[in-house]
């Protein structure tokens, strides 16, 4: 290989990288600029604070970021200690043939299709959940339960990789000292993974965040503001794919390109804070 | 510290793994117990003929083979978008990038990486309507359009795999050819990529189980519920996640529904024989997929 064909190829790679990166910023230029129309408008704050609904001519999306919220907060919320558990149960508590097993378990259900979990959840929670709380089925609750399944494994696997990273000469002293298991979990484990946990949890909110079809499928979709668990909600998600049908020309399309500014913004913000803390954790 | 609160929190950890390992073995059994009688040669290929549908020289009606077949295409064309870009993203950012560049670059990766699918749906679908108003009246969300999509959204996963394997290499290994005279792309053709093939095979059999499940992609660029085998890079057409979440709404009777399950298990069962071969390749690099960040 000539001299001069290796600096070709370097210069190949360097572009395919720097194109890769470009599409970062292809992705919000398009949205901006299909979006500008409302941004230039001034219209965009006000979408955020107006409510839905088209036969006004106001396309707000408010109850849209409230349905996304209060789904993906409430679904983080019931993973979380359901994840620690189960984290905790991997690598310290449980015996090593279970916690292999349930390791096993754990890392299969990452390869479960999130259509799967939703065309179960129509067939079998949706009635469970009619069933108990005499609702129409369609609730936050569904779409929070089959959610926390979704998101679980992540944390599940993070922390308890977190959990293994802990320094091997802590465990022993904590053995050797005469600690148990579950002493040596509280004190010294929990404690050393402390920025691990908090990593996977973000990693968890932002998958949560984004997800579609679970809230598609099982949240009702109703326009309104979530007020309780079995109220009907339509998350920003959602939203872009039930409106995308409308005439592209029209505003009400036009608003879902400030769903898809607000959801890029958020996941974004909260790629920057991963990292930021990673910064602060590294001198 | 009090026997109680310890017993406690094994009992809750032990509760925890219990509910999550009954809940998706209630999930996955339900979806056998229910279909499992519908998965068979006539749910995929209907009254046709399987060899002649695979010879695409009969229509198939009430199969979803036309779904299956665009699946395929879709993860064919996209990975064969994805990867190249990939490795050579990332070969760039093990081996040539500089400090401060790597950080800037892998910033972007991570934002790649963490936008939802359904904003990459978006953007596809507003990328096929610029082509429509700006080049051609004949493009419209296609194939293609999902393809390219489908590549942004696997993208950084191949880089990352690509990286981190190229990067966990030996120093040994990293040195002995160089020392030897090796040029520096010689040595990572002959010896970098070789060495680390497993970890970046892996990711993309991963990335392949991704594009095989993701709905909300192509939901906005050109999935249709009936179009039958795609026909070219610009026609609609069918796919098995898409169909999956068309039958749970919109299903006329038992037998539709009935190959909804069919169709949901063969689409578990493709995306667990994928992600099993690749953990069987590659255990510790996976997890980067695993996240799904």
């Amino acid at each position: 290989m000539t001299k001069a064909f290796e600096t070709v190829l370097e210069k190949t790679f360097f572009f395919f990288a720097l194109a890769s990166a470009g599409v970062v910023i292809l992705i919000f230029g398009f949205m901006l600029v299909l979006g500008l129309p409302l941004i230039k408008g001034g219209l965009f704050f006000g979408l955020l604070t107006q409510p839905w609904s088209p036969h006004h001519g106001v396309f707000g999306i408010y109850q849209m970021i409230a349905g996304t919220l209060a789904i993906a907060l409430l679904s983080v919320i019931f993973a979380f200690p359901l994840s620690l558990g189960c984290a905790a149960l991997i690598s310290v508590l449980a015996p090593p043939i279970f916690a292999g097993f349930l390791r096993k378990v754990v890392q299969m259900m990452t390869g479960i299709p999130t259509v799967v979990f939703g065309f179960v959840g129509i067939f079998l929670l949706i009635p469970i959940v009619r069933e108990v709380f005499n609702g129409g089925g369609m609730c936050i609750l569904s779409a929070v339960i089959m959610l926390t399944l979704l998101i679980s494994p992540t944390m599940i696997l993070f922390f308890s990789e977190s959990f293994d990273r802990v320094p091997k000469s802590y465990i022993n002293a904590v053995d050797s000292l005469g600690g148990t298991r579950v002493q040596k979990l509280l004190y010294v484990i929990l404690p050393c993974s402390r920025k691990g946990i908090l990593t996977g949890l973000m990693l968890a909110l932002g998958r949560a965040f984004g997800d579609t079809l679970i809230a598609l499928m099982l949240a009702g979709n109703a326009v309104q503001m979530p007020g309780s668990l079995l109220d009907s909600a339509r998350t920003l998600t959602a939203h872009i794919a039930l409106v995308i049908a409308a005439d592209y020309e029209s505003l009400e399309f036009k608003s879902i390109f400030a769903c898809g500014i607000t959801l890029y913004l958020f996941t974004t913000v909260l790629i920057l804070m991963l990292r930021a803390s990673e910064r602060k954790e590294k001198p | 510290m009090n026997r109680v609160i310890e017993y406690l929190i094994i009992a809750g950890s032990w509760l925890c793994g219990i509910v999550l390992v009954g809940s998706i073995f209630c999930i996955i059994g339900y979806l056998f117990f229910k279909g499992a009688a519908a998965v068979n040669l006539s749910l995929i290929f209907g009254r046709t003929n399987p060899i002649d549908a695979i010879l695409l020289k009969k229509q198939v009606f009430n199969g979803i083979f036309p779904a299956i077949a665009g699946t395929f295409s879709l993860v064919v064309l996209s990975v064969a978008l994805a990867v190249p870009a990939g490795l050579a993203s990332g070969i760039y950012l093990a081996e040539y990038a500089q400090n401060s560049t790597k950080k800037v670059l892998s910033l972007f990766f991570d934002i790649l990486a963490g936008i939802p699918s359904i904003v990459i749906g978006l953007f596809g679908f507003s990328l096929a309507v610029f082509l429509h108003k700006n080049y051609s009246d004949r493009i419209y969300p296609c194939l293609l359009i999902s393809g390219i999509s489908l590549a942004f959204l696997v993208l950084p996963y191949i880089i990352r795999t690509t990286q981190v394997s190229l990067e966990s290499l030996p120093m040994q290994t990293r040195l002995t050819a160089v020392a030897l005279g090796a040029t520096k792309l010689q040595n990572i053709f002959y010896v970098l990529l070789p060495q680390s093939l497993s970890g970046i095979v892996s990711g993309v059999i991963l990335a392949v189980g991704r594009c095989a499940e993701d709905t909300a992609v192509i939901m906005l660029t050109g999935v249709v519920a009936s179009a039958g085998v795609p026909k070219s890079l610009f026609s609609h057409y069918e796919a098995l996640p898409f169909y999956i979440f068309y039958i749970s709404s919109q299903y006329a009777d038992t037998q539709e529904l009935l190959s909804g399950y069919g169709a949901s298990i063969i689409l578990l069962f493709l995306c667990a024989f994928l992600f099993l071969i690749a953990f069987a390749i590659q255990k510790r690099l996976c997890y980067q997929m695993l996240y799904r960040v």
